[in-house]
């Protein structure tokens, strides 16, 4: 295999070594020799990232699409799935981030989770969640995809129910997985439907022929593509379908930031812009992607307004930044999408484990009401997190600045005013609620007084250092000293330079309106943080709206909805089903045996000791065959 | 000639017949089954089995019927009576009596169904020449076979009869 | 043979069911065994008359070995009767309940 090949296959292999070797004995090392063993192999993963984006980098344009076959997997007939990796720009610059953060966050993880008992089945779990992912963004074909993003579901599961022992968390992974389970039916339905169609689930023939096979705009493209996106909306937690991220909260915070802020919820983008030759031959379908982003965009955003917990604040913000990205990518903006992802993966990992940090230091407390005045003990945390609602909010020169300002901008070119209408109106309501999670954690008087708060230790330290600076300068970074938009054009084609970076968007559109859109959205995002500022800090705003704080507070009862007409009903089936089963088919089948015995005793009677009645049977036995002889033809 | 001999033979077996199954002392009913032995010996002869007929009375009503009587002597028991008593259990009369009737009405059903003409016989047919060309000849095997029967059971007859022990 | 067929195996029919009914309904086991030789000579009268009816003699041969079977079977059963008379007191066949399962 070429040099290209052996380290695409590295970077899912080495993590999912470590989870095989950690698994089997990692329960036996001292200390926390599985965190550095769990991380060693994530950043060798890194490294064979690094490598074989260079390797690609290194190959002219139109040769950086490589696929690797490890082996025949599925040959049965017309079914032809071979086990395919798929290295070309997109997979590389996902495995590069993927593998980067997860490095950043198993190191933080070491400290963390220092005092936890099961730190080994922790640091398997992450590990094989690694290789999942990895393999999710490195696959060539949707069954390799499927693989990974299964996997990436199972790892969801088992990290959220970590503490198993606790009934929420138990509850919370449950949730998890049978909400993104509904969703996976669409995506699998998808693939059936893609296999039926194409004859293929490979990516590079889907793209190649999707414009032949599918005419635009028709029913199959529009079906196939909607079944995909509902896959899209479990795993990314899109309304209806968000309802699991929340809670998912109860698991350890850097599975909160690994697993739901910066990688597997971003499967969902990820596998449309894999899949955008398809999408384009669906218009209406990309309508639906970009409203449902819109929409929970600010759905979500308005949630995280209410909350009190600090991290369902930042899940809430997850949900809402992922609806941004669908917003990007529904409207065709795919680089956009991507690039809004990688930005998002900083921030919010900062956030998280400088929410971490915070619990750390408060012995794991999340209610931000018990928080205040933290800034003075923890000042290093504060000026961190501060970094992230400044990457978060969007303003420049910060990571966030940039990509979301590309995402509007699409949004408005591609002539969607309404839209992006709601894309800065949630801009400002984000801006709003981090700072208002920031004042009531940070700044203010505190709730209560704080004992023996310290800063993290420096393993939890570094990582979140090394954050920051990304939060704060890989925005610049992508989008002029290394600019995404070209390097992933080989694989999203033209659709790339639609979203390239801010000189051809100018030269899309009069410059005027498009510096106009930057000074709207800057002031919007600038002025919901001074408001936050103004209501939480200063007590600017007093006064009650009982009744929007009551909706808000219910989530618009969404999730009542849900009880209502899904848990509740499904529980009395299956408390219907189980008294089926025990009132009527135990029933039978005690039945049959008792029946049996019944029936046993009954002819145990003929058993009398009787002589007399055993040769009267006699005689009806010659009888029968008396009768026999005579009705015989 | 030969019908009414036939008839007289009928009415005695039958009598006889009853008496072995209705008789209150077993004594009556070895009488009975003499007789029914004994009419069925004259029918032998009207069939043309004179050997049999010679057999017949030899062995069965002059040797078995006697045992019989031995026996009933030696227990000296008193027959019990033939009424609602004698058939209380698990075997109802009318259990019986359905079961009895069946078997009747099957068997004559059977027996109508039989040809009527008999096949021309030599003269010589039945006489112990005759029987005894057969049972030395094709029969020989169960013929020695039933010697063997009649061994055993002489040696089953002396061991059961023997008495081990004290006189209960 | 000038008396038809049928009528002597009339007889031989009624003299079984005549045996078959005293095997079930008496108590005496005496009674009952001489109820059996009923039945077997019912049968015999069948086999002669079918001997002649087919002009074969072979019906007698089979009567004959009967007859042998049934002196063997009379003299081991009437022992065997008085062995369990000696033991029990009793021939009444319902006391010989020891089958009772």
């Amino acid at each position: 295999m070429s040099a290209v090949a052996v380290t695409a296959v590295l970077i899912p292999a080495l993590p999912l070594a470590g989870w095989v070797v950690l698994g089997l004995w990692g329960g036996r090392w001292p200390g926390r020799a599985a965190g550095w063993v769990a991380s060693a192999t994530v950043a060798g993963s890194f490294v064979a990232a690094v490598a074989l984006f260079e390797s690609l980098a290194a190959l002219p344009p139109d040769a950086r699409t490589v696929q690797v076959d490890l082996y025949r997997w599925i040959a049965a007939g017309a079914l032809a799935i071979p086990f395919r990796l798929l290295a070309d720009p997109l997979s590389a610059a996902m495995a590069r981030l993927v593998a980067g953060v997860g490095m950043l966050i198993h190191i933080y993880s070491i400290g963390y989770m220092a005092r936890d008992a099961g730190g080994a089945r922790y640091f398997a779990y992450m590990n094989l969640f690694m290789a999942s992912m990895l393999l999710l963004v490195l696959a060539g074909n949707l069954a390799v995809m499927f693989i990974g993003w299964e996997g990436v579901g199972l790892c969801s599961y088992l990290l959220i129910a970590f503490w198993f022992e606790r009934p929420a968390a138990a509850r919370a992974g449950v949730k998890a997985f049978v909400v993104t389970r509904l969703g996976d039916v669409g995506f699998l339905l998808g693939i059936f439907a893609v296999f039926g169609t194409f004859g293929t689930l490979d990516f590079t023939a889907i793209t190649r022929e999707a414009a032949a096979r599918l005419p635009l705009g028709g029913g199959l493209a529009t079906a196939i593509a909607l079944l995909l996106f509902l896959g899209a909306v479990g795993k990314s937690a899109q309304l209806p379908l968000y309802v699991w991220l929340p809670d998912a909260m109860d698991g350890p915070t850097p599975v909160s930031a690994l697993i739901h802020a910066a990688t597997m919820v971003t499967a969902g983008v990820f596998m449309i812009v894999r899949l955008h030759a398809l999408y384009l031959r669906a218009p209406f379908a990309l309508d639906v992607v970009a409203v449902t982003g819109a929409v929970t965009a600010v759905f979500a955003a308005s949630a995280a307004l209410v909350e009190s917990d600090l991290k369902r604040v930042l899940a809430y913000s997850t949900i809402s930044q992922l609806g941004y990205m669908f917003l990007a990518v529904g409207v065709a903006a795919w680089a956009a999408g991507i690039f809004h992802l990688m930005t998002h993966a900083f921030f919010k990992a900062l956030l998280f484990l400088a929410a971490g940090a915070v619990m750390h230091a408060l012995g794991g407390e999340t209610d931000m009401r018990k928080m205040g005045g933290l800034a003075r003990p923890l000042p290093k945390t504060a000026a961190a997190f501060g970094a992230g609602v400044l990457a978060l909010a969007g303003i420049p020169p910060l990571a966030g600045f940039f990509s979301k300002e590309q995402i509007l901008g699409e949004v408005f070119a591609a002539g969607h005013p309404w839209l992006w209408g709601i894309g800065l109106f949630t801009a400002g309501l984000t801006g709003f609620y981090i700072t208002r999670a920031y004042v009531l954690t940070f700044a203010g008087p505190p709730a209560r007084v704080h004992e023996n708060v310290h800063e993290a230790p420096p393993v939890m330290w570094w990582p979140l250092a090394a954050l920051v600076f990304l939060a704060v300068v890989m925005g610049v970074v992508l989008e002029h000293v290394v600019p995404l938009a070209p390097w992933l054009q080989p694989t999203l084609g033209a659709g790339a330079l639609k979203s390239a970076g801010g000189a051809a968007a100018a030269a899309a559109e009069p410059g005027a309106v498009h510096a106009m859109l930057l000074v709207v959205s800057v002031a919007v995002a600038a002025g919901g943080i001074v408001l936050g500022w103004l209501v939480y800090a200063r007590g600017a705003i007093r006064g009650q709206a009982p009744v929007l704080g009551t909706i808000l507070a219910h989530r618009f009862y969404i999730e009542d909805l849900y009880d209502a007409a899904i848990v509740a009903p499904s529980r009395a089936l299956a408390g219907w089903a189980a008294a089926v089963d025990r009132g009527v088919i135990d029933r039978a089948v005690l039945g049959v045996a008792g029946g049996l015995g019944w029936g046993g005793a009954a002819l145990r009677r003929l058993q009398n000791g009787y002589l007399r009645q055993y040769a009267a049977f006699v005689l009806i036995g010659a009888l029968i065959i008396l009768a026999y002889w005579m009705l015989r033809p | 000639m030969d019908v009414v001999l036939f008839g007289i033979t009928a009415v005695c077996a039958l009598a006889g017949g009853a008496g072995v199954i209705l008789s209150r002392r077993p004594v009556h009913s070895a009488l009975g089954l003499l007789l029914v032995l004994l009419s069925l010996a004259v029918d032998y002869l009207l069939l043309g089995a004179q050997f049999i007929a010679a057999a017949q009375v030899i062995i069965y009503a002059g040797a078995i019927v006697v045992l019989f009587v031995f026996i009933i002597m030696l227990l000296s028991q008193a027959g019990e009576r033939l009424g609602p008593g004698a058939f209380d259990g698990p075997v109802a009369v009318r259990f019986v009596a359905a079961l009895v009737v069946l078997l009747a009405a099957g068997l004559i059903a059977l027996v109508t169904r039989t040809p009527s003409a008999p096949a021309p016989v030599p003269a010589a047919f039945g006489t112990i020449q005759d029987v005894g060309r057969s049972l030395f000849g094709r029969y020989l095997l169960p013929f020695e076979a039933a010697s063997l029967v009649l061994l055993v059971g002489m040696i089953g007859g002396v061991a059961l009869g023997r008495r081990l022990g004290p006189r209960t | 043979m000038t008396v038809p067929a049928p009528y002597y195996l009339a007889l031989s029919a009624v003299l079984f069911t005549a045996g078959t009914a005293g095997v079930l309904l008496r108590r005496s086991a005496l009674i009952v065994f001489m109820s059996v030789e009923l039945m077997l000579n019912a049968v015999n009268l069948s086999l002669i008359t079918f001997a002649r009816l087919h002009g074969s003699v072979d019906g007698q041969v089979l009567v004959f070995f009967v007859l042998v079977v049934a002196a063997a079977e009379v003299v081991v059963g009437l022992a065997i009767i008085v062995d369990v008379f000696r033991s029990r007191e009793t021939v009444d066949v319902d006391d010989a309940d020891a089958l009772r399962g």
